[in-house]
């Protein structure tokens, strides 16, 4: 839906993203506020929420757009975090160099599992994907124990450009959201490619995609390595910013975490990721700030509160989605967009 | 590596086995019915497992009492999950089915952490007997008494699903819902008794699990392992859950006998993919041929 009175005379306008200076405004005045953001909230959410958004948006052009279903985002971020640490701690290698290798090797990793991918769908291959998630972990806490520490914590060392160190949450957090921001624009953009129309084309009915050309195979095992690459992104950063890393953190409930932003978000959208992983984070923390003021009312669940609360509060969140707005946030946002474009008139 | 200790790793496989495949059959059931594959299906067997444990031990009841109310309350349990959550999403497209039973697993494992907190609980000496001593094998008498039960309510159930009508109603279900509707079948209601059966058989397994392990949040993990078996036997088949559970068992203990105790974990996953490389419908399930 164009905004009222705004006409494409050009191609290039057709195909812009950014379209009207009002646009144009909100864009760079958003983008300024997001970056100075650091001076007033807690910057530690946002960081989690940018490396998040990150891997959501991965699983958000395998999921969402191929319809192939991933339940092992979480190890292939694990193979992130740990080539890159491993990169840093035993060779020595910069982080500016462990990151996109880290990526890369994520990637291969989820080729891998992605083989089978052209022969089964649905349960099945959600199946193939959580062995990786067993098989991954396993791998990396018993194949070389004395580089990866086995099921200890490896340390790992904060960025560095010359002498200054990465190492608070406000130099991290420029350092992680330029690269969630970019990482999101070129989700955007592949998705609008031809690239991104053959997915949309296999996850609407793959045997008609095939019919019309599109090498299967090709675009399953791409769309694989896309998501993975941007699962070992997030890894890689997520290593850097917590500085220790062990096999703990990736867990299948991780994965099913970053499943359920997308749902909560919306399927098959750019936006529905960054909206999903905001809100479900937000909530997480909301959940967080309220157990104080909730232990009152359940005192024998002392210690254990958090724990059993927020997934409660998840499942719970993740059931109400599917089963009142299987559309996510995003449509809702859609439906706003257009009704205030509308603007006095219905439609 | 000599030959007792390969057949008692083969005892244990195979007593191991028994459950994976009662819980395979809990999902075969399911997918045969309704088109659900039960990724909750360990927290279920956690919750209802926790739920016995809390009529005997907290309610102090006696042992069968509280194992009657455990199992009456695991087909509440499962008619609650099936009216509450899947109802709604009849028709919806799969990634709904797999994302809701997903859900409902991290809804059960927070509240189980909120009800009976994190630390593990044991189940009182119910099971008769002592380990037996077979030609060199050790056997203990709980394994035995697991598989036994395991295999006898197996059993149970796929007679009751051979022979009885409602059987019947629930096989015609699988075969194809429009079909059975016209028969006069009532398709909601054969989903309602598929999730109450579920209820049942995972309360049986979540028993027989606490009974030897105890109970604590690494059950569903455990229950993770049937998924291998299911597949292995193929989704569709009864006589598959079996086969599927056995072998992974026994595949699960040699390997983890015989080569290195690590890989033990890995083993039913390596297998799983395999499988879904290979052959991807299983040893007996129905290979499906897509039509546009």
């Amino acid at each position: 839906m164009r905004p009222n009175g705004v006409y494409d005379t050009k191609y290039t306008q057709d195909i812009a993203i950014v379209r009207t200076v009002p646009h144009w405004a909100l864009l760079i005045g958003g983008l300024t506020l997001l970056f100075l953001l650091p001076l007033w909230i807690k910057v530690q959410v946002m960081n989690l929420i940018a490396i998040y958004v990150i891997a959501v948006q991965g699983l958000s052009i395998l999921t969402g757009y191929t319809g192939q279903i991933s339940l092992g985002q979480s190890a292939f971020m694990a193979v992130g975090a740990y080539t890159s640490a491993l990169l840093s701690v035993h060779a020595g290698i910069s982080f500016w160099i462990s990151l996109p290798l880290s990526g890369i090797s994520a990637g291969l990793a989820g080729l891998v599992f992605g083989l089978p991918s052209l022969r089964i769908k649905g349960f099945y291959l959600a199946m193939a994907t959580l062995a990786a998630q067993f098989i991954i972990p396993c791998l990396i806490i018993h194949i070389r124990p004395d580089l990866t520490e086995g099921t200890g914590v490896l340390l790992v060392p904060p960025p560095q450009i010359g002498d200054f160190k990465f190492n608070t949450q406000q130099s991290m957090f420029y350092i992680i959201m330029p690269i969630s921001v970019f990482l999101t624009f070129v989700a955007k953009n592949l998705t609008r490619s031809g690239i991104g129309r053959a997915f949309i084309a296999i996850r609407d009915n793959d045997l008609a995609a095939e019919v019309m050309g599109i090498n299967l195979f090709r675009y399953k095992i791409l769309s694989f390595f896309i998501c993975s690459f941007y699962a070992g992104i997030a890894g890689s950063l997520w290593a850097h910013w917590m500085r220790s890393i062990s096999c703990d953190d990736f867990t299948i409930m991780q994965s099913v975490w970053f499943l359920g932003m997308l749902i909560v978000g919306g399927m098959g959208s750019t936006a529905g990721a960054v909206f999903g992983t905001a809100a479900i984070q937000l909530l997480e923390e909301l959940t967080r700030g309220m157990s104080p003021f909730l232990i009152q009312f359940f005192p024998h669940v002392k210690g254990t509160l958090i724990e059993s609360l927020s997934p409660m509060v998840f499942g719970m969140i993740i059931i109400i989605f599917l089963i009142f707005e299987p559309r996510g946030i995003n449509h809702r946002w859609e439906i706003f967009k257009t009704s205030y474009r509308l603007w006095p008139f219905t439609y | 590596m000599n030959a007792p200790m390969i057949i008692q790793f083969l005892a244990n496989g195979f007593m191991v086995g028994g459950v994976y495949a009662l819980i395979a059959l809990s999902i075969v059931l399911v997918y045969k019915s309704t088109r659900i594959f039960n990724f909750a299906v360990g927290q279920m067997i956690m919750v209802c497992g926790f739920v016995c444990w809390a009529f005997i031990e907290q309610a102090g009841f006696p042992v069968w009492l509280g194992l009657l109310l455990g199992g009456i309350s695991g087909l509440l349990i499962g008619l609650i999950i099936e009216r509450l959550t899947l109802r709604p999403l009849i028709g919806q497209p799969i990634l709904a089915s797999i994302m809701i039973t997903l859900a409902l697993a991290y809804f059960l494992n927070g509240l189980t952490l909120f009800i009976w907190q994190a630390y593990g609980r044991n189940f009182p000496q119910f099971l008769p007997g002592s380990p037996l001593q077979l030609a060199g094998v050790m056997v203990s008498h709980e394994h035995l008494w697991t598989f036994g039960i395991a295999i006898f309510v197996f059993i149970i159930f796929a007679i009751f699903y051979r022979y009885s009508g409602t059987g019947l109603d629930m096989r015609a279900t699988a075969e194809d819902h429009q079909l059975a509707q016209s028969r006069g079948v009532k398709v909601t209601k054969i989903f309602s008794i598929t999730w109450g059966i579920v209820g049942l058989i995972t309360t049986v397994a979540g028993v027989l699990l606490g009974a030897r392990l105890g109970l604590g949040l690494y059950l569903p993990a455990i229950a993770l392992k049937a998924f291998p078996a299911v597949l292995f036997g193929g989704l569709e088949s009864i006589p598959g859950a079996i086969i599927g559970g056995l072998t992974v068992g026994i595949l699960e203990n040699l390997v983890g006998g015989l080569l290195h105790p690590w890989l033990m974990e890995i083993t039913p996953y390596i297998i799983l993919l395999l499988i879904l490389i290979i052959r991807p419908e299983g040893l007996f399930g129905l290979k499906r041929i897509e039509r546009i």
